[in-house]
């Protein structure tokens, strides 16, 4: 029995269906992403587990227990919100304080708590500040010792670096990773930034019209998509255009060759499909071990510092592709003809 | 633009005359008490007045009951309103407003024909009850001023955002409301309690009808029978009115966490 079991879950508003047959088990100290473009029902389905929304089928246990008839307070569940959510008339060391306050904690080891919870959040000195003279940075962080501070059993962070500027966003996403393991608390984060989802998550969660349409490891959605939505909503995909040859196995022709994909295809033969190829699946130039070689043009190309990004055509396609920059090696020129190479076992197959 | 710069100052001086005038004129009157020279004989005998005493305590206490009513009325209302009854909001602030255009007159008639002594709730046949009547009047006659002042209060929070916040902190509705929604309204629920209690100290109609000795009926009184008080009398009504104004201001500025709200 897992952790925090989500099964069946259903919620519609009025006749909006947003989360639709929504299951899901967490091991205790897991941390799992929700991710998915806006009006996904990722952020429904936290707010049912948290209490704020009823689901109008399904349920959620923690440990065993059924929590859709409980309380949001009754819950003992931490919620970190986009917009920070400081009480702005209570000082920081009353915000941390406020849920051991309402718990009936002891002043003395209440105190003891939030100093605690002050050096695990880097902020040892600023308790006696009011939320207005704090950082969007430090606010948040606050508010993630606010929601720790009373020991929850699970905790959810609805987008929480959403509101702040890209640099404090990386560092406080690495520090929230390293907290939560450190205090091995199970926690779901939604978001709809992929690369959040891909390099804090145990397991990703990709949602799309109210349905999971995949559950798994980061480096299983990014490698291995099984449907269309996910491969292209995490990272970027190149589509090449190609005729079913032999679809059971898996013989496909591209540009005048014909490959073998590492699956077998239901599709009959003659059927025109695409091809997806992650940017780093293709190379620029031949090279060893990649044995398709389609001619290409070079039509746009973005020096990123450490990588050169160049888009190329190819069978009617336009496709990016990545480089490493190399100091005695110029970049290649805009119109000029190249070659590009990959291998038929990094092409990924989708469902559908 | 040297000239519009005159005009406006003509103007405002012109103001400054049509309200200024009649008060200082009020006030030099309220002076003549003793013939041939100024003094504040008329103020010393308002003040010696028991009956100024007793009527403006009265009306003091009323204020006070009535500001404490007031909050603990509107104040869960609009927070209630605010998070989950948003549809309902202009339906609400209609009804609110309905003090403004119905005049006292009706509301107290409408009340003693209500709560007669022969009727199924005999309010009016005891002083406690008739005081309590007039208390839930003054309510409502400054229910406008109190709901528009919470209620612009609360749209400077994130009111369903901190409650969430707080719920997921284990806390409950009373202790939401009275360590986080009211501290963050404190200084709009302290401008509609000084209203209010403007408001009661000057009231005539209901307290008159219900015959309950307050502050209004004894201007009034003392305006039909005295020369020279009922000047000081008001003279003094305006002065309570423009300390509760100062209040209001004071209050504004001594918050100290009100910045955070206009980030």
């Amino acid at each position: 029995m897992a952790f925090l079991e989500i099964s069946r879950l259903e919620k519609s508003f009025g006749p909006l269906h947003v989360v639709r047959d929504f299951n899901l088990d967490i091991e205790q100290g897991e941390f799992v992403s929700l991710l998915g473009p806006s009006g996904c029902g990722k952020t429904t389905v936290l707010r049912m587990v948290a209490g704020f929304e009823t689901p109008n089928h399904g349920a959620i246990r923690i440990e065993g227990r059924d929590m859709v008839r409980q309380r949001p307070n009754q819950r003992k569940i931490g919620m970190v919100f986009q917009a920070y959510a400081l009480f702005p008339n209570l000082t920081v060391a009353q915000n941390v304080g406020f849920g051991l306050k309402v718990a009936g904690v002891p002043r003395r080891e209440a105190a003891d708590r939030v100093a605690e919870m002050l050096a695990l959040i880097g902020l040892p000195d600023l308790g006696g500040r009011y939320p207005f003279q704090l950082s969007g940075g430090q606010q948040q962080r606050v508010a993630l010792a606010r929601a720790l501070a009373v020991r929850p059993r699970v905790l959810l962070l609805d987008e929480p670096l959403s509101a702040l500027d890209a640099k404090i966003r990386v560092s406080l996403r690495t520090e929230i990773r390293a907290i939560q393991q450190r205090l091995a608390i199970t926690t779901i984060f939604v978001t709809h930034d992929q690369e959040e989802a891909l390099s804090i998550s145990d397991r990703i969660v990709v949602m799309n019209g109210g349905i999971a349409e995949q559950v798994g490891t980061p480096f299983q959605i990014y490698n291995h998509p099984t449907t269309k939505f996910v491969a292209n909503f995490v990272g970027t995909l190149n589509t090449l255009p190609a005729e079913v040859v032999d679809p059971s196995a898996g013989i496909v022709r591209v540009g005048g060759q014909t490959i073998r994909l590492p699956e077998s295809l239901e599709r009959a033969a003659g059927t025109r499909i695409g091809l997806a190829l992650r940017p780093e699946a293709l190379h620029l130039g031949t090279a060893e071990g990649r044995e398709v070689v389609l001619p290409a043009t070079i039509s746009d190309v973005q020096f990123l510092g450490s990588v050169i990004r160049v888009r190329a055509e190819t069978q009617g396609a336009s496709v990016a592709l990545d480089t490493f920059n190399r100091a005695d090696v110029p970049p290649p020129q805009v119109g000029s003809p190249a070659q590009i190479s990959f291998s038929a076992r990094d092409v990924i197959v989708l469902e559908h | 633009m040297r000239s519009a710069k005159l005009w406006s100052w003509i103007a405002l001086a012109a103001g400054m005359l049509y309200f200024f005038l009649p008060l200082i004129g009020m006030f030099e009157f309220s002076l003549r008490a003793r013939r041939g020279e100024y003094s504040f004989d008329a103020y010393a005998n308002v003040l010696a007045d028991p009956r100024f005493r007793e009527t403006f305590g009265y009306s003091v206490l009323m204020a006070l009951f009535t500001i404490a009513f007031g909050i603990l009325l509107v104040v869960p209302t609009v927070f209630w309103v605010r998070l989950k009854l948003p549809r309902w909001r202009p339906f609400i602030e209609f009804i609110t407003l309905l003090p403004l255009v119905i005049p006292p007159i009706v509301i107290v008639f409408g009340y003693i024909r209500l709560y007669n002594t022969s009727s199924w709730l005999p309010l009016t046949g005891s002083a406690m009850g008739t005081n309590l009547l007039l208390m839930f009047g003054y309510t409502m006659l400054a229910l406008p001023y109190m709901y528009r002042a919470v209620d612009t209060g609360l749209r400077t929070i994130d009111v369903q955002t901190l409650t969430e916040a707080a719920q997921s902190l284990g806390a409950g509705w009373i202790t939401i409301l009275s360590r986080l929604i009211l501290p963050n309204v404190l200084v709009a629920v302290l401008s509609g309690a000084f209203l209010t209690f403007a408001i009661v100290i000057g009231e005539f109609v209901l307290a008159a009808l219900l015959n309950r000795p307050a502050f209004g009926p004894y201007m009034v009184w003392m305006g039909s029978n005295k020369a020279y008080e009922p000047a000081a009398l008001a003279v003094i009504a305006f002065g309570v009115t423009w300390v509760c104004m100062g209040l209001i201001q004071l209050v504004t500025r001594l918050s100290k966490h009100t910045r955070a709200q206009h980030r």
